[in-house]
């Protein structure tokens, strides 16, 4: 049956890919639906159709001439076939290297597909000239290929938010542009239907399904759009740096000691043992006092003086009621 | 991948790849083309099966694609002709085109000036060869940071040891103990699970398998020592998740506020329980009470140690102890 099937699909593109001009419907049915009664060849060839467009194949549809209401069918061979690509070895190898960055499924799919065509198409693929570092990308939220196929197809998305630090989750519609990966996480880009404004959504907070609804092309994306730029503006993006002294006991703190910028012995707060002063790039204050509040007697903040503040602070909480 | 394999459209896309590679390379041995296509020898040749009854709406045996079958029962070979009209491959879908521009440019962000040269090159022509899919690749964006790209170079490092069956040195920080420590290890395997990337190793300082977050790994040298017996025992069944609680392990019972939630989603807890006001109570296994006390002081004054009950006094005097340093 399933070759049966392969077979018709086949021969229905060889056909409309051959000739010059549509071919009538009619013409169709005689030649590849010939046993199928009138509503089993509609819904047959509907959805061959479909199928052979869904691989990418581009069926056109146009009438024969202005007299004939019958539509008719055909596939340019321009259209259909890939475009001569000519890739030098290098180049050929470094989509081969491309090939393996995706770790997600589908997008890994995607890509190997690729390079069938274009090794089908007569690029040959020798990798071992090359030694780089191959990057990987991963994208282990459920909700990303919702969000990556709504905005190629320009379909609205609905779904449930959590904020961060929030136990609420509220349920938003958006208008994806595009998808965006920052500091390791993926993030979608849009206008809030809503709140009729651009927003940035992190997929690792969406809870449950995300669910596209609307028909394809429901919504245009502004044209001056900038992905990177609307995420750095509105994801909460490492702020400007700053540099913190801090001093830290000998033998302690290793994961700000892989950080800092310098250190040098110097005489402590306590003889207990000997003590490091230690510079460390820091972006956000409360960030690295929850860092710093985990070290507990093994460091000591000298500088910036908000940062001294907010660990004497928390530590007279933390040391408990009075 | 079986149902994938029958279904009818996933034929179709097969054949139109194999196709024109057999008309750019004539001739080719049956287990050549079916590794090169990604599908085993006995599905090729379901495939060819299907290609020989297809061809032009003539009806003659002259318009059907001639598959040589002497050719392939008794040399092997795949040979076909009469089907010039496939000579070319189908054109990469949106998908296609920009999921492969998007890992190139990625690729480009932590390669050298000549690479990245090359990279530049190659989007540029699969630009022009997919105009769709080039839009498709305007609607991602990847940012590949510094530390993403040192993780790169490390696990290149180990998977070369893997490969070479090289043991490693490792410099390991351990944040339960705030410690750097400095260990062998038979690399074995890299996983990623949990959002986290990991290295499973056999480890001679523990003479046990254990795993090793990769962004806790300070230093790595491959050393010049084959890998011991333990690597070849196979990887281990890790179905039940990385983290497997021992029966030394505590369980710990803490109340969260809004402002330390996140601690539910980045370690793995038991169970979660909402308890009003945007607070949260969850149950975890915690095999080092030296991490537990850290967190809670990390998170002060937003969480608290319901059980075990001492938690709570020792976090304290630990508080006291740094704030004495300031007076």
């Amino acid at each position: 049956m399933s070759v049966r099937k392969s077979e018709r699909l086949l021969n229905l593109l060889i056909m409309l890919l051959v000739q010059r001009h549509y071919v009538p419907k009619e013409r169709i049915r005689e030649i590849l639906y010939a046993e199928a009664s009138d509503d089993a060849f509609e819904k047959m060839f509907e959805r061959d159709k479909d199928e052979l467009r869904a691989l990418g194949v581009p069926i056109e549809v146009g009438s024969l001439d202005a007299f004939f209401e019958e539509p008719g069918y055909r596939v340019r061979p321009d259209d259909f076939a890939l475009p001569e690509i000519d890739l030098a070895a290098d180049e050929a190898a470094v989509v081969g290297l491309a090939t393996r960055v995706w770790q997600h499924a589908r997008l890994a799919d995607a890509t190997s597909d690729a390079l069938k065509k274009l090794t089908a198409a007569g690029v040959t693929v020798d990798e071992s000239a090359l030694d780089i570092v191959e990057p990987q990308l991963t994208a282990e939220e459920p909700s990303f290929d919702v969000f990556w196929e709504a905005a190629q197809e320009r379909i609205p998305v609905t779904f449930d938010y959590q904020r961060g630090g929030s136990a609420e989750v509220a349920t938003r519609r958006l208008e994806p542009w595009g998808v965006v990966r920052y500091s390791g996480r993926w993030y979608v880009v849009g206008r809030d239907v809503d709140r009729d404004d651009d927003r940035v959504f992190r997929l690792s907070r969406v809870r449950g399904t995300a669910r596209k609804s609307g028909p394809p092309g429901s919504y245009t994306i502004p044209e001056n759009a900038d992905l990177r730029e609307v995420t750095r503006r509105l994801a909460p993006a490492p702020r400007n740096q700053e540099t913190a002294t801090l001093l830290a006991r000998a033998g302690t703190c290793y994961g700000l000691r892989r950080r800092a910028t310098s250190g040098e012995r110097v005489d402590g707060p306590d003889d207990a043992s000997a003590w490091d002063r230690l510079s460390v790039p820091f972006a956000g204050t409360d960030i690295l006092a929850d860092e710093l509040m985990g070290y507990a007697a093994n460091v000591y903040v000298e500088a910036p003086d908000e940062l001294r503040k907010v660990i004497v602070d928390r530590l007279t909480h933390a040391a408990g009621a009075r | 991948m079986s149902s994938a394999a029958s279904g009818a459209k996933e034929q179709v896309a097969r054949l139109l790849t194999l196709v024109p590679w057999l008309h750019q390379r004539g001739e080719v041995r049956v287990d050549e083309a079916a590794a090169a296509l990604g599908v085993t020898p006995a599905q090729l040749r379901r495939d060819l099966g299907v290609l020989f009854l297809c061809g032009l709406p003539g009806g003659f045996p002259d318009d059907l694609i001639d598959v040589d079958y002497d050719a392939l029962e008794e040399q092997g070979v795949v040979r076909v002709s009469n089907a010039d009209y496939l000579a070319r491959p189908l054109r990469l879908t949106p998908t296609e085109a920009s999921a492969l521009i998007v890992a190139l440019r990625t690729l480009r962000d932590g390669a050298d000036a000549a690479t990245a040269d090359v990279v530049d090159r190659t989007i540029r022509k699969l630009e022009g060869a997919a105009e769709d899919g080039a839009r498709a690749a305007q609607q991602v964006d990847v940012t590949v940071d510094r530390r993403e790209r040192e993780l790169d170079g490390l696990r290149a490092l180990l998977t070369k040891a893997i490969e070479a069956g090289r043991q490693v040195h490792l410099t390991y920080y351990v944040p339960a103990r705030d410690e750097n420590t400095e260990r062998a290890v038979d690399p074995l395997r890299i996983v990623s699970a949990q959002g986290g990337t990991y290295l499973d190793a056999w480890c001679h300082l523990a003479d046990d398998y254990r795993l090793f977050r990769l962004n806790r790994i300070v230093g790595a040298e491959p050393l010049d020592l084959p890998v011991s017996e333990h690597a070849s025992e196979g990887p281990r069944d890790l179905s039940a998740g990385i983290f497997q609680p021992s029966e030394d392990d505590l369980r710990a019972r803490l109340l969260l506020e809004t402002a330390a939630r996140w601690v539910a989603e980045y370690y793995p807890v038991v169970s979660t329980r909402e308890v009003g006001d945007g607070r949260l109570e969850v149950e975890m296994y915690v095999g080092d009470p030296r991490w537990l006390q850290r967190l809670i002081l990390r998170l002060a004054p937003y969480a608290t140690v319901i059980e075990p009950e001492e938690f709570t006094e020792s976090s304290r005097a630990a508080a006291r102890d740094a704030l004495r340093l300031y007076e």
